[in-house]
């Protein structure tokens, strides 16, 4: 008779975590294929549309790149969260409260002040704004004991609220024929972009750094150190003496306001005025859990993946226009690919295996 | 009805660890059969074993001569066998009634609750429990959540009772109780495996005992023929001197000073009550008591993990009380927690990120902002190779490593770090007896070189080997403190049922 | 029937109207968390529930073969989070982030088709003789659909199996002791599953309410954070079906706040935002409730269960 035999890993194997990691984008693929094949539409057709549109044109990669830069700076953030335990599921609510103040200081200084000035002040306000919506949840919890999960998803909800209060209320544009906008950023509070391309470049660079630093803080310092030990066990490191507040709250500030940044990127060099609440924050803050987590939590191949998801959302944006497909069939890829990740880190852990008996 | 119960030829192995080898042992209705040997010696694999836990390699289980074959506990519950772990296996926010009920086939559907408080009172009567079925488990003694573990155990019709290490955790009178019991369930035809490492409590209860060393059968005899010190034989390698060996030494100034101190448990009951003593330089000061009885708190009150309610705790002068964990390692207090898996390693990290767990600032390059895994990799080597800890290399996962190695890691962390006093919880609980005798060795280094070190431990030998001085904790305070040269165990007995006189 | 009792009795029936998906689906994650296993995929699975029910009933034509859609759409998917989290032993959060995504695509995907298209058969509702005369509440709580007293009913049902009967013990006990539950033969992964899936058809359950009676349209994003306002809910009951039923209609009568008050000129951006300031509110409460009533979470809530550890 067969029987399956599992038994723990010794050893962690970067190979094989490259390995699960593809594995599971390709199944990924293959059940989404299926999904797309039961709604009625070509599965090959649907991919070739989603990877051609981001990555096979020389503007498919302008936007790939675009796209990918909140990307960036929320799942660097997040994979610094994630190792410490500290569940940021509010990312797109600290973008946001990242973009009101940053939009804020647009409107207020922007005509008077030179950029040098207003789009440094902008990026602190963002990232203090950011920093504050995640900085609340820890709080809450170590304080209070409240889910991070629940209190920083909540303020999803209350900050996208607040972002609809602002542009069809008190912040509502005059020029703006009637949209719910504010109006728009005098040049001076707007970033530049790299020629024809909508790559704000000030921001990518921002994005390049946060990550490579989060990376030596995360594996390097001894606050990094410190979070690993909170997150992996909070009982020894209660024993070892390590500050828990201090560490979680910092941890925070730190994913939030990188958010933030992500929501001044977007606000100062996509759209130039505050928006719609989804118009901004557009599913990034969901996408770069799945970044991170398929990363390892590891920042500098965040970087890589982040490159990769972000085409698929530019190549999700391609099948909205041409197979008609909403654009939450995005979400379906995600999830699954999610799924299998994290089934692919049983694998990393145990390793499985068809034996005789006897 | 079980008449006799015979293990034939068992064989168990783990990866490369050979946990049983061929044991045979059989007992019959009326007789209670003692299970001998240290820890690791195999008992446990044993009747976990027989109690469907795990299946054997080789080998079978034959009841009244009849091949049965258990793959699981249902199997064995059904056939008549219970175990009472070492461990209590009872779900502290439920009633007592709901933890018997619970998986109970013969209740009815509806309130199950109702009918299960006759049937407990019905066994509260037969063997003198007195066990209320109302009562949640976290309110209960230990002694008093074992009688549930035993009612639970019986209710299922058990004719066959495995008691795994039934004693750790019982006062000396508790112990008593428990023995009655057990000798009117056999008397009543019922069978008992009774698994210690005590040889005065194999002595006092079994008819016959078997002995394992090594996974192997070493010896098989009446318990009326034998002798204390023909069992010592059997179970250990070489003779051991029963009485065992204290080496004295002279001690210097104190180290550790408690003052008045009073801690509040979990739950809110007082846990520790005015207590006042100090441990000296070169010194081993232990507790002795049974667990529950305030020795934890004490323990995480002094290392920081534990506010006091009141009173003051001074390391060489200085005022410690109140203050952070880190702080209080830096002050030169090592710690060797209770549960270590919990709070003494990160089980998910390798050795290496392990070693630096405590005291990280001396790992420290560039103003105390980065760390210097340089450094780390040449302590965590070093603990490795001077605590002889058997990991394949550094970089293996925590995890992986076996209890006894996480523990001679611990130790050797903290050890190393020169502290001035050393905290140990149960150092040798649950590891095998070269470790125990290592850690031991390690200690008394420790006190001879002008450690202080006070020692928690529910092993009367191990305080009578180690401690200069004993103090007896009894439900939040010392019932006394007694030097090395005057120890006397009727005296601690005594003290640890809480009852003071002279 | 003067103005006054009219509108008093129109708030009463929409508050326990839109307090009835929360309790289904805070009642199926009281019975999941119970056994030890968190599903943060509420909101996919009331998602795909609902977008299930609408479209099977808009293809039938009978809503009630809807409300088994989404009840099997539901239990489907928290299968996965069971083979996940249980078999696989898989990070409880995450997985049950990927459910969320999953189910939320699914139910856009889906329900493309069916955006501004009426529901042909709705689920009426049923006049109860005798106690609709009651007045005001009579009219409010026994005029309403079957769904309605459904719910009521289930959340009685598993209120009585979780305390008063052998299997609610048995799940009790896997949440706060798999060890133990383990040692007396009871399989821990099947009660495991078993209550995942529950907790599944219930947010499958809550779904078709929201799609087939209470909305009775499909809207993408019609949950609207409701099933994490469930999942707030939950800690909220502290893991007891009665105090459920407390927390949905207080939360239900939130939503209907919103309409009042948006008739006296607050925005009504401001306004959507009370539900989620209540959830933050309803934790802080429960937190301190749980303090002094001594309840904790199921001790093994979140932590895989390993038999050879």
């Amino acid at each position: 008779m067969w029987r399956i035999k599992i038994e723990n890993r010794a050893v962690r194997s970067y190979k094989l975590s490259f390995l699960t990691g593809i594995v599971s984008v390709f199944l990924g693929v293959i059940f989404t294929g299926i999904i797309f094949a039961l709604w009625g539409v070509n599965p090959l057709f649907a991919f070739y549309k989603i990877f051609s549109g981001s990555f096979g044109s020389v503007y498919g990669w302008q936007e790939t790149i675009t796209k990918a830069i909140p990307l960036i700076l929320i799942s660097s953030g997040l994979s610094m969260a994630f190792v410490a335990g500290l569940w940021n599921i509010g990312a797109e609510g600290q973008m946001l409260l990242g973009a009101i103040p940053a939009t804020y200081i647009a409107l207020k200084l922007g005509c008077c002040l030179p950029a040098g000035i207003v789009i440094p002040l902008m990026f602190i306000a963002g990232f203090v704004g950011g920093a504050l919506a995640a900085g609340i949840a820890a709080v809450l919890k170590e304080k209070f004991r409240i889910n991070e999960v629940i209190s920083t998803l909540m303020f999803n909800y209350i900050i996208a609220e607040l972002v609809q209060y602002l542009v069809y209320g008190p912040w509502k544009g005059k020029g703006q024929w009637g949209f719910p906008y504010t109006d728009n950023f005098p040049s001076s509070a707007t970033l530049s972009v790299l020629g024809n391309t909508r790559i704000h470049y000030q921001t990518l660079i921002i994005a390049v750094l946060a990550a490579v630093i989060v990376y030596i803080l995360m594996k390097k310092t001894r606050f990094g150190y410190d979070a690993k030990v909170v997150g992996a066990n909070p009982s020894a490191a209660r024993y070892a003496g390590i500050n828990f507040f201090r560490n979680s709250v910092l941890i925070m500030l730190i994913s939030g306001g990188l958010a933030g940044i992500a929501g001044v990127g977007e606000v100062a060099g996509i759209h130039k005025h505050l928006t719609y609440p989804w118009t901004i924050s557009a599913g990034y803050g969901f996408t770069a859990i799945i970044v991170a987590a398929l990363a390892k939590n590891n920042p500098l191949v965040c970087l890589l993946i982040s490159v990769f998801f972000s085409g698929i959302l530019v190549g999700g944006d391609t099948i909205q226009t041409s197979l008609q497909m909403p654009s939450s069939t995005i979400n379906i890829f995600n999830g699954i690919i999610l799924f299998f990740a994290i089934a692919g880190d049983y694998f990393l852990t145990h390793s499985v295996r068809i034996v005789k008996n006897g | 009805m079980i008449q006799s119960l015979e293990l034939r030829n068992i064989s168990k192995r783990f990866g490369a660890v050979v946990a049983n080898e061929n044991i045979n042992l059989g007992i019959s209705s009326g007789e209670i059969l003692g299970l001998l040997g240290e820890n690791g010696a195999g008992k446990s694999t044993l009747m976990k074993i027989l109690f469907g836990i795990y299946s054997p390699d080789n080998g079978g289980i034959f009841v009244n001569g009849k091949h049965i074959k258990i793959s699981s506990p249902a199997d064995s519950i059904k056939i008549g066998i219970g175990m009472v772990h070492q461990h209590f296996m009872l779900v502290s926010n439920h009633t007592v009634a709901e933890n018997i009920a619970l998986g109970l086939s013969d209740i009815p559907f509806f309130f199950p609750q109702a009918k299960i408080r006759n049937k407990i009172n019905e066994f509260n009567n037969k063997y003198g429990f007195d066990v209320n079925p109302d009562a949640y488990i976290w309110q209960l003694s230990a002694g008093e959540q074992q009688r549930v573990e035993i009612i639970k155990v019986l209710i299922r019709g058990a004719e066959l009772l495995i008691m795994d290490e039934p004693t750790s955790v019982l006062t000396p009178s508790e112990v008593s109780a428990l023995f009655n019991a057990l000798k009117k369930f056999v008397s009543a035809g019922g069978l008992v495996a009774f698994i210690s490492h005590k040889l005065d409590e194999i002595m006092d209860i079994t008819d016959k005992v078997v002995v394992l060393r090594r996974g192997r059968v070493t010896g098989q005899v009446d318990t009326g023929d034998t002798t204390k010190e023909e069992l010592a034989r059997m179970i250990f390698d070489r003779d051991v001197a029963l009485s065992v060996p204290f080496r004295d030494s002279i001690c210097g100034s104190s180290v550790l000073e408690v003052v008045n101190l009073n801690v509040f448990g979990d739950m809110g009951v007082e846990a520790c009550r005015n207590l006042s003593f100090s441990v000296r330089e070169n010194e081993i000061f232990g507790i002795a008591g049974v667990a529950g009885n305030g020795q934890k708190e004490l323990i995480e009150t002094i290392t920081g993990l534990r506010e006091p309610a009141s009173g003051s705790i001074f390391i060489k002068g200085k005022d410690i009380t109140n203050k952070s964990p880190d702080i209080i390692n830096a002050s030169g207090v090592a710690h060797i927690p209770e549960e270590r898996m919990k709070f003494g390693v990160v089980s998910s990290l390798s050795v290496c990120e392990n070693a630096a767990l405590k005291d990280q600032n001396t790992h420290m390059r560039f103003r105390g902002v980065f760390i210097d895994y340089g450094k780390i990799k040449e302590l965590a080597e070093r603990i490795v190779k001077e605590y002889s800890v058997s990991a394949p290399s550094v970089e293996s996962i925590m995890g992986n490593l076996s209890g006894g190695n996480i523990q001679k890691f611990i130790t050797g962390r903290e050890l190393l770090a020169e502290p001035s006093l050393i905290v140990a919880a149960h150092p040798t609980y649950g590891v095998d007896v070269g470790t125990t005798e290592f850690i031991r060795k390690k200690l008394i280094e420790k006190r001879d070189t002008g450690s202080a070190v006070l020692l928690v431990s529910e092993d009367l030998e191990e305080l009578f080997q180690l401690c200069n001085r004993i103090a007896v904790m009894f439900r939040g305070r010392f019932m006394g403190v007694i030097d090395h040269q005057h120890i006397d165990m009727d005296k601690i007995a005594l003290w640890m049922t809480g009852v003071s006189g002279n | 029937m003067d103005e006054k009792t009219f509108l008093v009795q129109q708030i009463l029936v929409r508050t326990f109207a839109a307090g009835t998906p929360l309790l289904l689906g805070t009642l199926g994650e009281i019975y999941s968390e119970r056994s030890g296993i968190l599903n943060l995929g509420i909101e996919g699975m009331m998602a795909a529930g609902a977008v299930a029910a609408f479209a099977t009933a808009s293809v039938t034509g009978s809503p009630w073969c809807g409300v088994v859609a989404g009840i099997v759409v539901g239990g489907l998917l928290a299968l996965l989070h069971a083979f996940a989290t249980v078999t696989l032993k898989a990070n409880q959060i995450v997985s049950g982030l990927a459910l969320t995504m999953l189910g939320l695509g699914i139910s856009g995907l889906w329900g493309k088709r069916y955006v501004g298209v009426p529901l042909i058969n709705k689920i009426l509702p049923v006049r109860l003789p005798v106690l609709s005369n009651i007045p005001i509440l009579g009219n409010a709580v026994f005029n309403q659909d079957l769904l309605f007293y459904g719910s009521v009913v289930l959340g009685v049902i598993m209120w009585f199996i979780l305390y008063k009967t052998k299997v609610g013990i048995i799940i009790r006990s896997v949440g706060e002791n798999p060890e133990a539950a383990d040692s007396l033969g009871i399989s821990v992964w099947k009660v495991r599953y078993v209550c995942v899936i529950t907790g599944g058809i219930f947010a499958g359950m809550a779904g078709s309410y929201l799609s087939l009676v209470y909305i009775s349209s499909w809207v993408e994003g019609m949950t609207g954070g409701r099933g994490w306002i469930v999942i707030a809910l939950t800690v909220f009951s502290l893991w007891n079906p009665k105090r459920a039923f407390l927390g949905a209609y207080v939360f239900g009568g939130i939503y209907v706040l919103q309409y009042i008050l948006q008739s006296y000129g607050v925005s009504p951006n401001l306004l959507l935002m009370l539900p989620y300031i209540a959830t933050l509110a309803a934790l802080l409460a429960a937190v301190k409730f749980s303090k002094k009533k001594r309840i904790s979470p199921p001790l093994s809530l979140g932590v895989p269960f390993d038999r050879g550890r």
